[in-house]
């Protein structure tokens, strides 16, 4: 009696269509589940949403700040004071030997009297300057190096326009600048330290969330496996479940962070018009919201897995 | 259908719920399971069930040794029973109609063949009118029958009842056997555990009685050796 019964069984491809069918009913009832419950939901989906907010929010001020350094980067400076004996021609020979140099971006020459000029003009001192026999002043080349190389190979640079016959004194005012380096390298890897802690803390937060689901259905999972359900089939929904809590976290953290970034965005205008700079912040790009909303979503899916691996199993019937 | 070999059922603790129990329920046949409260009749269900195994002896299943299935075997073996409980177990969040469809949906079944399946069963327990309800909404009555409506809508070889009448008036428990006689004679194979016995003496049918986890009246055929 058993094989005819066994007949009216589904076939593979019924089965798989199926089982398509219930991760979609799966995915649509643990969405309808969170709307049905929208307080918990949205309190689940705020503490998930804040507690992405730091990391994200950090990622985005370390953007802003690797920007702003590159610039500085690029507006670094070699002064070069010339010979006392060389004359203007070579010197201007020289200005513009240098302007072929590959790891050269650019060049300015200044001729000792132009220098002069610029000095009394500038520094207040005016007609005592007239009182002088000699231009004290060398001539001088400002070099501006290619914004490819890095620290060192600009020191490298520095040493070697140095050495030439033609410079008397080389100076590049660097310190600062690597200590500006060392304090973003030190905050870029802060931000992935505290990045990782908040998504272990949003792990936890989905996975208790998810154990605290399953203890209130317990009775129906009871049901279910008696009736012949797999462990995949009683886990899908809370998968799911896990899934939409990290999407939606991952969602309020990038909306969070975006009207933040309105609220401060006049300030910073101002900021940034004292330092005479025309630099306007970088917001997230669509991928930067990509990455947030994915991985949220993947942490929503961790949580849930490691939740669901642990009680799942627990419950038998008794 | 079901044989048991000389089970014997000890739970942690020393309590021994069955000792050396045999028996031989054959394909299609329909019988009632009596005895005290403690006599071991929920044990000698769950055994059939996978849901507990047995400590020593042999428990068969359709030509399937339940003592040594694997985990991930045991929702299909149980996919061939359809278990009646006594506080039917149904779920609160969800209708009638979806309550009896979950064995279809977690088998797969396409949802056309499922929802006329699903109501088919509805009818058969006369409550094809209450499918949008809640089982909340429903009598003690309907709700029991939306649980044998469940257990035997993806038509299980064997139906298992664990006191399906334990909180119903006569006039109701009367129906509900009924029902369970209607499936038997479509050839399914019925195992009723009740304590009902005016009910069981009036519908005359093979009866094993339990005391104190030992058979002490058997209708059914000895086990073949």
């Amino acid at each position: 009696m058993s094989d005819n019964k066994h007949q009216h069984r589904p076939n593979a491809l019924n089965r798989f269509s199926a089982w398509l069918l219930h991760h979609l009913q799966s995915l649509v009832f643990s969405l309808g589940k969170a709307y049905r419950s929208p307080s918990a939901t949205l309190m689940t989906v705020a503490v998930i949403g804040i507690t992405l907010t730091l990391p994200s929010g950090f990622y985005l001020l370390l953007k802003n700040i690797q920007s702003i350094s590159g610039d500085l980067r690029s507006s670094t400076q070699i002064t070069l004071f010339l010979d006392m004996k060389l004359s203007l021609d070579s010197a201007r020979q020289f200005n513009a030997q240098l302007k072929q140099h590959a790891e050269i971006a650019d060049t300015r020459f200044i001729s000792r009297e132009q220098a002069l000029t610029d000095f009394k003009q500038t520094s207040g001192f005016g007609k005592s300057l007239d009182h002088l026999n000699d231009n004290p002043l060398p001539h001088t080349v400002i070099v501006i190096p290619s914004t490819e190389l890095d620290t060192l190979a600009i020191k490298t640079l520095l040493s070697r326009l140095e050495s030439m016959a033609e410079v008397d004194i080389a100076k590049l005012d660097t310190e600062w600048l690597e200590r500006l380096f060392t304090i973003v390298e030190i905050a870029k890897r802060s931000v992935i330290i505290i990045s990782l802690l908040f998504s272990f803390a949003v792990l936890l937060i989905i996975g208790n969330t998810i154990r605290l689901d399953i203890q209130n259905r317990y009775q129906e999972i009871i049901v279910t496996k008696l009736i012949g359900a797999t462990n995949a089939f009683i886990r899908r929904p809370f998968l799911y479940s896990g899934v939409w809590y990290g999407l939606f976290g991952g969602l309020l953290s990038w909306l969070i962070v975006e009207l933040s970034i309105i609220v401060l965005s006049g300030q910073f205008d101002s900021l940034s018009l004292l330092y005479q700079s025309q630099y306007t912040i970088i917001t997230f790009s669509f991928s930067d919201f990509l990455i947030i909303t994915g991985c949220s979503t993947l942490l929503g899916l961790a949580g849930s897995w490691l939740a669901v691996a642990r009680h799942l199993n627990e419950i038998e019937p008794k | 259908m079901i044989q048991f070999h000389n089970i014997t059922k000890r739970y942690p603790g020393g309590f021994e719920a069955l000792n050396n129990v045999s028996l031989n329920l054959q394909a299609g046949e329909m019988a009632f399971l009596t005895g005290h409260s403690g006599a071991g009749k929920s044990t000698l269900l769950k055994i059939i069930s996978l849901i507990e195994k047995p400590t020593r002896g042999q428990a068969i299943l359709n030509h399937i040794n339940l003592n040594n299935v694997p985990n991930s075997r045991i929702p299909y073996i149980r996919r061939n029973i359809g278990i009646i409980f006594q506080d039917h177990q149904l779920l609160f969040d969800r209708t009638v109609f979806d309550n009896v469809a979950l064995p279809l949906i977690i088998q797969g079944y396409h949802h056309l063949e499922t929802a006329k399946r699903t109501r088919a069963a509805l009818d058969k327990v006369g409550l094809l009118h209450k499918e949008k309800s809640l089982p909340i909404t429903l009598s003690g009555g309907e709700q029991q029958r939306v649980g044998i409506a469940r257990a035997v809508v993806h038509k299980p070889m064997l139906l298992l009842a664990d006191e399906p009448t334990g909180n119903l008036d006569p006039v109701l428990s009367r129906e509900i056997m009924q029902i369970f006689i209607d499936f038997h004679q479509v050839g399914v194979s019925v195992l009723v555990a009740s304590h009902d016995l005016s009910l069981i003496e009036e519908l005359q049918k093979p009866v094993v009685t339990l005391n104190r986890g030992k058979i002490i009246h058997n209708d059914l055929e000895p086990v073949d050796v």
